[in-house]
């Protein structure tokens, strides 16, 4: 390696990880006001513009399935320096078709859950082997397009990619495409310091990424980003499931209940 | 072979007296013999450019990693959640020592700054209080409290040596202080001691045995040598004795001690701890601070039993007195009570099918194949059966809590 190349990495050059959520559940659904496809072209103009911002940037593509995960595009692997969009679209439809045959459940109630405890953790690891590189190396952070809805059964794996991103200072960046907000989302996107948005009109999509989300790290301390909103760490009782201001915790098994009771029922 | 040639007539004196040596010795003083059993220059290698390749360090951390995983089991073993953990420092005069670069009292109170970082990261709900040993009595340096910050600046603002460091003060203070927490916590100590010796007033061994009924863990991390009353505390009230040989070790078995440890269900009765979890105010808001005692701007967050304000948590209220956490401070712990399976070792073979083997690694993307397209080391997930690298193995198990794989499938057993 030539010495030229400490001269160039600068502070701001970034590693963004993308992690679109491919959940066809959701993107049929009455909850999506924008079509799969547009929302791809969006987003494949932004990643355009994030390599545009320095020759060093860095852009890794994860998708969120129903039913698995995987890596969709890397752009410092050397076959991706020409035509980027069909190598990453050539990609993402052999991930969505390999999905759909892994599908074993005939109806779903609702859009159902992507798997972002998944993805989140890929990203992390991939994170870590950048970390592993040397001392020069872009400086990273993971930016989530979901909108698929929240699945309780992933709350701990989420938040210990939550706390893992926040000892090794990764923000996560949250996009919201679908109706409702999502609370595992705005809680890591206010632990690990990233921002959380819910755009109002998604037809203005890539206005709202490249205004938001482009900006590397160390210039977001120049910008005036979305602040969060009402971010709620109650927690709920595992006895009716409603959101509780003060409760009763086990000291054994950590189990949360609203009433004081004899034993816990968790683990007696 | 390194002979040393021009000194010849020396070496005949030292041949008749180490007769017994001879076997090993070339010729060779002991120093010497360092440097010709392990030749660390002949282990560099060059690459195709010339260029110097760092050494591959990586199977020897692993092994490293493996061990300690085997040590602490990973089964489901109740463990000591909500613990009450006093460090106590000795800052008698052999932590002046200069054996340990500056001096041992330093090189502690570095050590012990990580390790209440790191303690409080993994236990957000358990509490910390310091005690140093100086001049033969045993001082209080803060009291038992949940907040990282105080207990460091205090730690960094007293650090002189005197006079004789005494365990059984230590061990009757931290006796006394414990017996007025709730019987839901853990009561434990860490003692660091730098000592050889040491300076009591009475039977050090009723204090002992008063610590093993109070249902104390007691743990001793020496600095110098074994001694033989740490050794027969740490039996007597199930705590661990280590002895440190230098800096990376010392760090090493203080950071052993940041995960809870398994628990013994009758030495801290199962309850339910009331506990609030406060919403946080709205920006903008003027409230007074119970902890500052005065007014401030924002941020904070509000008591739900007495509505008072504090500035951070996990705290106690100081009005009220109930213990205010938020649902992550919960989540941190949770990895303690799901743990994941460790993963099974594949061992590299040049006749294995290519297609089991996968070429990457499944959470990195980083090849498995070793320099020369030969099969490299990997580990495969029991659960889930994909393939990692040797790093993202222990990332995975010492950080995330996740494995990769069996998150990203849907219909995997752990689901």
């Amino acid at each position: 390696m030539t010495p030229v190349q400490s001269k160039i990495y600068t502070d701001d050059v970034s590693l963004l990880m993308v992690l679109i959520d491919t959940n066809p559940f959701f993107w049929n659904s009455i909850n999506s006001t924008l079509s799969f496809s547009k929302f791809l072209s969006n987003v494949l103009a932004f990643l355009n513009s994030i390599l545009l911002l320095n020759q060093l940037n860095q852009v890794v593509v994860i998708a969120t399935g129903y039913n698995s995960c995987d890596y969709i595009f890397d752009s410092s692997a050397s076959q991706n320096h020409n035509q980027r969009a069909e190598n990453l679209l050539q990609k993402l439809e052999d991930f969505v078709q390999k999905d759909e045959s892994l599908c074993r459940d005939d109806s779903v109630d609702g859009p159902g859950f992507s798997l972002l405890s998944g993805s989140l953790s890929m990203a992390l690891c991939y994170i870590q082997k950048v970390f592993r590189s040397g001392p020069l190396h872009p400086r990273p952070r993971i930016l989530c397009l979901h909108g698929s809805p929240d699945g309780p059964g992933q709350y701990v794996a989420i938040m210990n990619a939550i706390f893992s991103a926040q000892r090794s200072m990764v923000p996560i960046d949250s996009c919201i495409m679908g109706a409702q907000h999502s609370a595992f989302l705005q809680q890591a996107s206010y632990i690990t310091g990233g921002v959380y948005l819910k755009p109002q009109h998604l037809d203005g999509l890539f206005q709202y990424l490249s205004t938001v989300f482009a900006t590397d790290l160390h210039s977001r301390s120049f910008l005036q980003l979305p602040k969060p909103v009402g971010v709620d760490f109650r927690a709920s009782c595992f006895c009716h499931k409603n959101t509780i201001d003060m409760g009763y915790i086990c000291s054994v098994c950590l189990s949360i209940f609203c009433k004081h009771h004899k034993k816990c029922s968790t683990c007696g | 072979m390194l002979r040393k040639e021009t000194n010849g007539e020396e070496r005949r004196f030292d041949r008749d007296e180490e007769e017994d040596e001879e076997e090993n010795d070339r010729g060779l003083d002991a120093w010497e013999r360092t440097y010709a059993d392990e030749r660390s220059w002949e282990s560099l290698q060059e690459d195709e450019s010339g260029l110097l390749r760092p050494i591959d360090n990586k199977t020897l951390y692993h092994a490293q990693y493996r061990r300690r995983l085997r040590t602490a089991t990973a089964a489901r073993i109740q463990k000591g959640l909500i613990r009450y953990l006093y460090i106590v420092i000795d800052l008698s005069r052999a932590a002046t020592e200069t054996d340990y670069k500056p001096n041992r009292m330093v090189v502690v109170a570095r050590q012990v700054e990580a390790f209440i970082r790191e303690f409080f990261d993994q236990n957000p709900l358990s509490h910390i209080g310091l005690l140093t040993l100086k001049d033969g009595v045993c001082h209080c340096l803060t009291e038992l409290g949940g907040s990282p910050e105080s207990h460091i600046k205090a730690l960094m603002g007293k650090l002189v040596c005197s006079g004789d460091a005494s365990l059984q003060n230590g061990l009757d203070l931290v006796h006394s202080l414990l017996n007025q927490i709730p019987s839901y916590g853990h009561r434990e100590v860490l003692i660091l001691y730098s000592a050889l010796s040491t300076c009591d007033p009475g039977d050090i061994m009723e204090t002992i045995q008063k610590c093993k009924s109070s249902k104390i863990r007691c743990s001793v991390i020496g600095l110098s040598a074994e001694l033989y009353i740490c050794k027969y505390l740490c039996q007597e009230t199930g705590g661990s004795y280590s002895v440190s040989l230098d800096e990376p070790h010392l760090k090493e078995l203080v950071l052993e001690h940041a995960p809870p440890p398994p628990a013994i269900a009758e030495f801290a009765i199962a309850n339910l701890i009331k506990m609030g979890f406060p919403q946080r105010a709205a920006e903008g808001v003027i409230s007074i601070c119970s902890c500052h005692k005065e007014a401030k701007v924002g941020g904070g967050y509000t008591c739900p039993r007495c509505k008072a304000r504090v500035c951070e948590l996990p705290t106690e209220c100081c009005i009220c007195g109930l213990t205010l956490v938020s649902s992550p401070h919960l989540a941190r712990s949770y990895h303690h009570l799901f743990p994941i399976t460790p993963f099974d070792d594949v061992a590299p073979s040049v006749s294995s099918d290519p297609h089991k083997v996968p070429k990457n690694c499944f959470g990195c993307q980083q090849s498995l194949l070793a320099p020369g397209n030969l099969p490299g080391h990997s580990v495969a997930c029991p659960k889930c059966k994909q393939h990692f690298c040797l790093d993202c193995d222990i990332y995975i198990h010492e950080s995330l809590h996740n494995c990769p794989g069996c998150e990203s499938f849907r219909h995997s057993k752990s689901q």
